[in-house]
């Protein structure tokens, strides 16, 4: 298991690089000096532009450039925003309410999910299963803002379930609403594969051999059933973390959550550079750790994964 | 030697083909109708229902965006108006001289009301379905051309070029597209097009596409057939093109149906975050949705009638994909 361990983190390491080196290429080739980008429509004095060149090491050779950005990375220096704000300060301030809202959304998503999934399995073909893949079908293809707008208007506007927008602090109950809007992203595929993996796993041998030896329902499904059925959703969680990155930044904006998302959602809108990019090498650093760990709870969860050479 | 193995002049007797049980089974009936993956495939997808409906439901979009002036005369951009100043107008609208137009409901001739600059909704729907079907499409086809000739050539070649291409997929596959396609976007600010945003959306996306390709050339490279066509000389390359690639494209064509629908929202949302299309050039629907967030409590169907556009086409392509894939995957069917 340890060589396992060290193994997958090691691959870790060229991704690191190369996302970094990508992001940072497509920054370098970027037409235009961004200097003068930064004045807008004003002219400055090139005194001016050779000083802040000199500051950005702007000029430095492209190499140099990387190495010295990658460092400032390393060193937990993610540089300030056009208006002058560090982003390291935004970040720990906004940080904890997306994960407060990520993990209220993954419990939601595997709570349902699962349990839809398993539900329409177990009755494949009947009118639950029907329902269900109706309705996954119609979320599936509903992109995440639409959804959002969609919740807002009906739950916070028309019902007044909810807040519309999230309040000072952003109490769990005012992020509750958002966070459904973001389980149901994922949800669908979590429904999808967890019913696909339960009428596989329902027609092995094992669970055939559990029941023939006398074993109630209530101890096949949730042991024998169940438990082989959740790999491939396990798997599958790394994928969706990409897209709950993509959905936290529209759905955090709609709902004006304070949180790491809004911020890049705001900072798109302001057309803020040297933000963006901050905030996406930290979202995809962020990525590839959350990949690695769900490899290695992969790993735990199923031994043969380990000892593949 | 031959003395050792001398002919064997007995008379043997073994049954004709024909007499014996064997024949009917060995016999290739050539009457029969030709069956291959291709051929089956249709033979399912006409059966469904599905099929038809979302085939039926693409064509007639396709059709909207190359004839956009069939369905409505009145112009996306032009003429908008925050309210009636003209008699004329105001005679052809029903409505009093000096009425708000803006975020206006229904009125003759403008079925689905106006937007908050007083443009018409239906139009700016109708005008908006060439922007995300091209995108769509751009971005398809591109993913899949690189996808293809990566996968392949890392399947097909193996060795060190299959660790490179598929380590660099690795890192490409790292970097979630959309957030990808925002930096291109906001570096791109005054040459957004369809072609920038196109390749903002499909350079992040080939990986997937790669690594399903590359897993099926590894499984058809070790058929009969291939070897047959290295043995009678065809180079590699050739090998490749003629053999490989077109019996590993199954899986391909699924995952691009469903990745069209997948690019139409990418473009959608990029827009929506104001990192896409210019909206005073392009009608994107993801703009027009954009726009009209600030209206939500006031007009909402300026939001709605966008989006219901944008979902059912989306639904469409996915419906579709669904469909290929029952069809041409039989492990996909059986857990149907």
């Amino acid at each position: 298991m340890i060589w396992y361990i060290v193994r997958r983190l090691l691959q870790g390491i060229p991704v690191f690089f190369g996302s970094t080196f990508i992001i940072f290429s497509m920054v370098f080739l970027t037409p235009g000096n961004p200097v003068l980008r930064m004045f807008g429509d004003r002219t400055p004095a090139p005194e001016q532009i050779a000083a802040l060149e000199a500051k950005f090491h702007l000029d430095q050779p492209f190499l140099t450039r990387y190495f010295l950005y990658l460092g400032d990375i390393l060193q937990g220096n993610l540089g300030t925003t056009y208006a002058g704000q560090s982003v390291n300060e935004i970040l720990a301030r906004t940080f904890p309410t997306t994960l407060r809202l990520a993990l209220l959304a993954v419990v939601i998503q595997l709570a349902v999910g699962v349990l839809a999934g398993l539900i329409s399995g177990l009755r494949k073909g009947g009118l639950f299963d029907n329902v269900t893949l109706l309705v996954t079908l119609v979320i599936i293809s509903m992109p995440v803002f639409v959804l959002a707008f969609v919740a807002q208007w009906i739950f916070g506007i028309q019902l007044g379930w909810f807040r519309p927008t999230v309040g000072a602090g952003a109490p769990w109950s005012d992020l509750l609403l958002p966070a459904i809007v973001l389980a149901g992203l994922n949800m669908a595929y979590v429904v999808r594969l967890t019913r696909a993996s339960v009428i596989e796993t329902s027609q092995n041998d094992f669970v055939r051999m559990a029941y023939g030896k006398g074993l109630s329902r209530g101890r096949v499904i949730p042991v024998h059933i169940l438990r082989n059925s959740m790999i491939p959703v396990t798997t599958n969680l790394a994928a969706d973390f990409g897209i709950l990155i993509v959905g936290a930044t529209v759905t955090e904006g709609i709902f004006n959550v304070p949180g790491v998302g809004n911020e890049l959602f705001k900072a798109i809108n302001r057309g803020d550079t040297p933000e963006i990019v901050s905030i996406v090498t930290i979202l995809v650093i962020v990525y590839v750790l959350v990949n690695i760990a769900i490899d290695l709870l992969y790993g735990v969860l199923d031994p043969r994964i380990r000892y593949v050479k | 030697m031959s003395s050792k193995n001398p002919v064997r002049t007995a008379p043997h007797f073994v049954a004709e083909v024909d007499e014996g049980g064997l024949g009917a089974v060995d016999a290739v009936r050539v009457s029969d109708r030709k069956s291959n993956l291709w051929l089956d495939a249709w033979r399912d997808l006409r059966g469904r229902w599905m099929f038809w409906v979302s085939a039926a439901f693409i064509l007639f979009i396709v059709f909207v965006a190359l004839f956009p002036t069939a369905f409505t005369q009145v112009p996306p951009n032009d003429g908008c108006m925050l309210s009636v100043k003209s008699q004329e107008v105001a005679d052809s609208l029903g409505v009093p001289i000096g009425t708000r137009i803006s975020d206006h409901g229904p009125l003759p001739g403008h079925p689905l009301g106006f937007t908050k600059q007083g443009c018409d909704v239906f139009s700016r729907i109708v005008h908006g379905t060439g922007t995300s079907l091209s995108v769509g499409i751009i971005v398809t086809v591109l993913v899949a051309v690189m996808g293809v000739v990566i996968g392949a050539f890392a399947g097909y070649f193996g060795g060190w070029l299959d660790s490179l291409l598929m380590r660099l997929g690795d890192i490409f596959f790292a970097i979630p597209y959309i957030l990808a396609a925002v930096v291109i976007m906001s570096m791109f600010l005054h040459e957004r097009n369809i072609w920038v945003i196109s390749l903002a959306i499909g350079f992040f996306s080939w990986p997937s596409t790669a690594r399903i390709l590359r897993s099926e050339v590894l499984r058809v490279k070790n058929l009969d057939y291939v070897m047959a066509s290295e043995a009678i000389g065809l180079s590699k390359f050739r090998t490749m093109f003629a053999h490989v690639m077109p019996n590993s494209l199954a899986p391909v064509i699924i995952i691009s149906t469903v990745g069209l629908a997948g690019a139409i929202t990418a473009e959608a949302t990029l827009s929506f975050l104001g990192v896409g299309l210019p909206n005073n050039i392009f009608m994107s629907w993801g703009n027009d949705i954009s726009a009209a967030q600030n209206s939500l409590r006031t007009a909402p169907f300026t939001l709605i009638y966008p989006s219901i556009a944008l979902s059912v086409t989306v639904l469409a392509f996915i419906m579709l994909g669904e469909t290929v894939r029952d069809a041409l995957d039989p492990k996909a069917r059986a857990t149907r």
